[in-house]
């Protein structure tokens, strides 16, 4: 079971990203090769998207992704079986321009042999103050299913419903600033039917025992984020971001980023990154639990518990001169992040030691985008 | 809580005024550093997209990720 919560940020890329309000997004197609290696998982797969505007004020796209998933994680060897697996997404948009209004209608599905996820978006954004200012909100709704392997009789749904609001503003000839506060509720069966907590139990060899962890059927976050971007004086750009987050079941979490983005010729652009991401435990998250039911409310899921990441990005982009008579302009570009975590309190159960005492858990990733745009 | 509300009003009354005499202070042949490509806010959403998702994936957060709903007003 992927965690198909994604489905909801996939939709938003497809609601007129990175458009003003007041101009309809260009006509576009990418295809696009990922790749995720870190901590015993290899997931991969394409993405499609394809862009296209009609009647002037219209604009449809349509994406296709996959994840094809191949999991010996540290949950999967200490407690499971390595997996294979597959997910499948596609989402499908429409933008609507009227002045300087433009609105966004999207839908997307997402299935897995044991997840099934959908989710409907509606956004809004209006260009004010002589095209200085794009105010935007928007809201989605989820509803997903969730199953179990070798378990017919179990099918639980999830229901999501997001708020959205968000802000940009041109502040000087060469500064551009943006906020946005995103709301997120959840109710329904919210954690992994097969992911169990582990207690202390003497009687057991190990000296500890499992048991199926047990998460609230709610969840409410908050997500408020601030970001800039800023033109240097010898055309190249640097940004920054900054996102604070709070959640219901006690996690709060920070977000930085910086990046610089520097062309060369007319022919490619360069891109470096740094990200850094810390995040405190959910109040029901432990790693070894003191006995059996030792609570109404158990995890022992590495992504509740008080962790931090960093990670390095490097890009290129390359302008094609292909000749095609139906492509206005084409790029290949290719992405690499290095990625490493470290868990304060979840602990690598493949390392010997008394129970509580193993040595704590870390990882490193590389993530890889490949891809090609058109534009028509 | 009453203050509070008060405090929201004036805030909101002010903002409202202020709005309907702002004049763009940065004028339209000043914004062509805007319609560069590498000052887009999500240049590539396909891309973007799926790093957004690898974080989402391994992360307890997730929101405000800021690559929707952006403008540049630079048409």
């Amino acid at each position: 079971m992927l965690r198909s919560r994604i489905v909801l940020a996939s939709a938003l890329m497809l609601a007129a990203a990175g458009a003003g309000a007041g101009v309809l997004p260009e006509d576009r197609a990418d295809v696009l090769y990922h790749r995720y290696e870190g901590g015993g998982v290899t997931i991969d797969g394409p993405s499609l998207l394809m862009r296209k505007k009609f009647a002037e004020k219209y604009s449809v796209s349509a994406n296709y992704y996959v994840d094809m998933v191949s999991s010996a994680s540290i949950d999967v060897v200490t407690t499971a079986s390595p997996y294979r697996e597959e997910r499948t997404q596609g989402s499908v948009a429409l933008d609507m321009l009227n002045g300087k209004t433009q609105y966004s209608l999207s839908f997307t599905n997402s299935e897995e042999n044991d997840y099934t996820a959908n989710s409907a978006s509606f956004d809004v954004s209006q260009d004010m103050f002589g095209d200085l200012t794009t105010l935007s909100f928007g809201y989605s709704r989820g509803w997903d299913e969730v199953r179990k392997r070798g378990d017919e009789a179990f099918i639980e749904p999830v229901d999501r419903r997001t708020y959205r609001v968000g802000l940009s503003q041109i502040v000087t000839p060469a500064l551009m600033m943006g906020l946005s506060y995103e709301l997120v509720v959840d109710e329904g069966f919210l954690n992994n039917p097969y992911r169990s907590v582990r207690y202390l139990d003497p009687a057991s060899p190990a000296g500890y025992a499992y048991q199926a962890e047990i998460y609230p059927h709610t969840r409410t976050s908050s997500a408020a984020s601030v970001r800039a971007r800023y033109f240097l004086p010898y055309r190249a750009a640097l940004h920054g971001e900054y996102r604070y987050f709070t959640d219901t079941w006690g996690i709060g979490a920070h977000t930085a980023e910086i990046g610089y983005t520097h062309p060369w010729t007319d022919k490619w652009i360069f891109e470096l990154g740094l990200r850094f991401y810390t995040q405190g435990n959910a109040d029901f998250y432990s790693d070894l639990f003191p006995r059996v039911d030792a609570q109404n409310f158990l995890a022992r899921d590495k992504e509740l518990s008080s962790f931090s990441n960093q990670m390095i990005s490097l890009g290129a982009t390359y302008e094609l001169s292909l000749g095609w008579k139906f492509l206005q302009r084409s790029t290949l570009s290719f992405f690499y992040d290095r990625m490493q975590f470290q868990y304060d309190d979840f602990r690598d159960l493949t390392s010997a030691g008394a129970p509580g005492a193993e040595e704590l858990y870390g990882f490193d990733a590389n993530v890889f985008r490949f891809f090609f745009s058109g534009w028509f | 809580m009453r203050t509070a509300t008060r405090i929201l009003y004036l805030t909101a009354l002010l903002g409202l005024a202020g709005c309907s005499s702002v004049e763009p202070w940065v004028k339209p042949y000043e914004r062509q550093n805007f319609a560069d490509p590498i000052m887009a806010i999500d240049r590539d959403p396909v891309s973007s997209s799926y790093i957004n998702h690898v974080f989402e994936a391994r992360e307890g957060a997730r929101g405000a990720v800021g690559s929707h709903g952006g403008g540049c007003g630079c048409n």
